[in-house]
């Protein structure tokens, strides 16, 4: 099963041509990702890694039946890329791009809501590493090799936090149903509510772990979720404890500016709503096996 | 990006937004000059930092007389100023504001932030203007007035003149208040803005709706479609490690800490740092330094991090993912051999081809600490530190 992506999904890659775009999407098909094409404006009608490439998302989408996409279009055309995508009838996006601005950002968080609930593309990222169910399809630019195929869902901000926890759940022989990245940005697509809703209604996750930051209001709203409507277990962390108020940390969105968004505020939310708080960073791995103890 | 107070005032003027007359000095001798111009017989000369509160820092007065003016600009002027939100580095002042003075009747908050939870802008006001928004969330959250901004249409005349309604302005100011209100939307879409704060908005004696201060800060990730707003920014307001390391591309913040941290995502660091801090140590710095740690980078990466003369230790954490470990640990390697280290250095690496790392830098001969876990990563810098402190 897993959530979002599984070996039925049909890839494209949105800047197939570009540098960054190829030496991913090598990697993705590497890994047993069925990429069936991409687009590049203007090089429409070539061969590119064996692979069709087209003018427009639309005919690609008519052309291979693609239903999942990756974008690695540079900043400033990225917004225009995803909506492009949501229009042509892509039903999971990943936006790899770092660096989109805010207010396009909020166009197309807009522009999804055009659509039926039903028939609204998944979009999560920008600037992430991606979503991967392993063994079954990648898309995304992390090591797949430290994800084994298992039953814990894994939602995160950080990309090379989710994989410092993929790593530890490994060392203890715990698999992965899908592990989804879903950035660090201020406005985003998909939230951690998001992800929690639909790990709880895959057969295959059994856990969850969602590990957040700094800045915004997304752990409290996935708290709330969890209390509310979760069987499954849910692990969490907040990175971010000795970083300073009103201070960029690296991603745009990890920022405190109001009360209720700082590491100790989130951990105090999460735990009051039932979560099991991971004490340290190195103790995601630990904590998610008691965690999977109490269920068999 | 953040700007100046006189910076944001002329964009908000050209917007319809009215300020009083006003002028830019570096000598006192040149606020008396800009007194003058200005004309009248009372000043407030402002100290130019980026920052809030300046005025409980000494960094606004009120003057009565060109001599005041003089006095005042003197005491500024190539100063540091410390207020509550520039650390205890403070600020330097190299520019004051010269502006008239004028009789208040009334202060309001007015200001324009992205919310997070809505996805939109929201326009946040309160008739009780002067504090700023964490004290009057705080002391009076009922009296602070919010209008969110549908972002397909924009702001709407209907919300601009509710809004001045709600502030209480009297009839005689509406028009000029909505053209505020209007006027301060319009240039935070227009040049990607993610806060307008004009604190406080006052209206006059004489009802005349005016920006007394005004704060802007913008998307650094819109800076590349609005060259005339980067052409704003001031490098001396900036901590110098801090732009060094963004004109490298390299994300840094200086801290208060002893041990350096390099680590490649901001998750991560934020992470390592935490577990520095479980261990009993205090990080130097948060130091992203990003996807490709080719050596050039990270021999940048640690002279930055070395510039910091408190730092007693260094800790590497990679978690290699496009990267591979070898290839770090050979930068690792590299820098340490081209730099002379004095302070002891931790490095754990994870990920890809994680063994072969570790062994390039087994067989350096260089005095690496290594590590496997980020716990024992962090214990072993703080260790080191503290033996290296003596």
């Amino acid at each position: 099963m897993a959530i979002v992506i599984n070996e039925q999904s049909r890839v494209l890659v949105q800047g197939f041509t570009g540098k960054i775009g190829t030496f991913h999407a090598e990697d993705m098909i590497k890994y047993g990702t069925n990429v069936v094409g991409g687009v590049t404006p203007g090089k429409g009608g070539q061969l590119h890694l064996d692979r069709p490439v087209f003018n427009t998302v639309r005919e690609a989408v008519e052309d291979t039946g693609a239903n999942a996409s990756i974008i690695f279009v540079p900043p400033p055309f990225a917004a225009d890329s995803i909506m492009e995508a949501a229009d042509a009838g892509i039903k999971y996006c990943v936006a790899i791009t770092d660096g989109i601005p805010t207010q396009d950002m909020m166009q197309v968080k807009r522009y999804l809501l055009r659509f039926a609930k039903s028939q609204r593309m998944i979009l999560t990222g920008p600037n992430c590493a991606g979503t991967i169910s392993p063994g079954k399809c990648m898309l995304g630019i992390m090591p797949g090799h430290i994800y084994i195929p298992g039953h814990v869902g894994i939602v995160a901000r950080s990309g090379t936090l989710g994989y410092e926890a993929a790593d530890q759940m490994r060392e203890l022989g715990i698999g992965i149903s899908t592990a989804v990245g879903i950035g660090g940005d201020p406005i985003n697509g998909a939230s951690h509510r998001d992800m929690l809703e639909l790990f709880e209604e895959d057969p295959e996750t059994k856990a969850v772990m969602m590990i957040g930051e700094i800045g915004g209001p997304q752990e409290a709203e996935a708290a709330e979720f969890f209390k509310d409507n979760m069987s499954k277990p849910l692990v969490g962390y907040i990175a971010g404890l000795t970083a300073p108020k009103g201070r960029r940390m690296g991603h745009a969105g990890a920022i405190v500016s109001t009360a209720g968004e700082t590491a100790a505020e989130k951990v105090e939310i999460l735990k009051s709503a039932g979560v099991i708080v991971a004490p340290t960073p190195s103790d995601l791995g630990t904590t998610m096996a008691q965690a999977m103890n109490g269920i068999s | 990006m953040d700007i100046h107070e006189y910076q944001a005032k002329e964009l908000l003027e050209q917007e319809g937004v009215k300020i009083l007359a006003g002028g830019l000095a570096d000598s006192p001798e040149q606020a008396v000059y800009q007194a003058n111009v200005i004309g009248g017989s009372m000043w407030v000369v402002k100290a130019q930092i980026h920052s809030g509160a300046r005025g409980k820092a000494g960094g606004v007065k009120v003057c009565h007389s060109t001599d005041e003016v003089r006095a005042a600009a003197d005491s500024m002027l190539g100063k540091k100023l410390v207020t509550h939100q520039t650390g205890p580095a403070g600020k330097r002042v190299s520019h004051v504001y010269v502006e008239a003075g004028c009789e208040i009747e009334k202060e309001l908050y007015f200001s324009l932030l992205l919310d997070r939870a809505h996805e939109e802008v929201v326009l946040v006001a309160s008739s009780s203007g002067g504090m700023d928004i964490e004290e009057l969330a705080e002391h009076s959250p009922e009296a602070m007035i919010k209008i969110h901004v549908e972002p397909a249409v924009g702001l709407q005349d209907f919300q601009a003149r509710a809004l001045a309604f709600a502030l209480g302005i009297p009839k005689a100011g509406l028009s000029q208040a909505i053209k505020t209100i209007k006027g301060a939307y319009r240039t935070f879409r227009d040049f990607d803005a993610i806060m307008v704060e004009i604190n406080p908005l006052v209206v006059t004696k004489t009802n005349k709706v005016i920006a007394l201060d005004a704060k802007m800060a913008f998307d650094d990730n819109a800076l590349f479609r609005h060259p005339d707003i980067l052409a704003l920014r001031d490098k001396s307001q900036e901590d110098p490690r801090e732009t060094a390391a963004s004109d490298r591309g390299l994300s840094y913040i200086g801290l208060e800490g002893d041990i350096g941290c390099m680590i490649n995502g901001a998750g991560l660091a934020m992470a390592t740092m935490d577990m520095i801090k479980h261990a009993g140590g205090e990080p130097a710095n948060f130091l992203d330094i990003g996807g490709g740690a080719s050596p050039e980078r990270v021999a940048e990466a640690f002279r930055l991090v070395l510039a910091d003369d408190n730092v007693k230790a260094m800790l590497v954490n990679i978690f290699a993912g496009i990267n591979r470990c070898d290839w770090v640990a050979e930068g690792v390697v590299q820098a340490v051999r081209n730099m002379e280290l004095k302070v002891p250095l931790v490095v754990r690496l994870a990920g890809t081809n994680v063994e072969e790392g570790q062994q390039i830098i087994e067989n350096s001969g260089l005095s690496i600490i290594t590590a496997e876990t980020l716990a024992d990563a962090a214990s072993k810098a703080v260790a080191a530190s503290r033996q290296y402190a003596g």
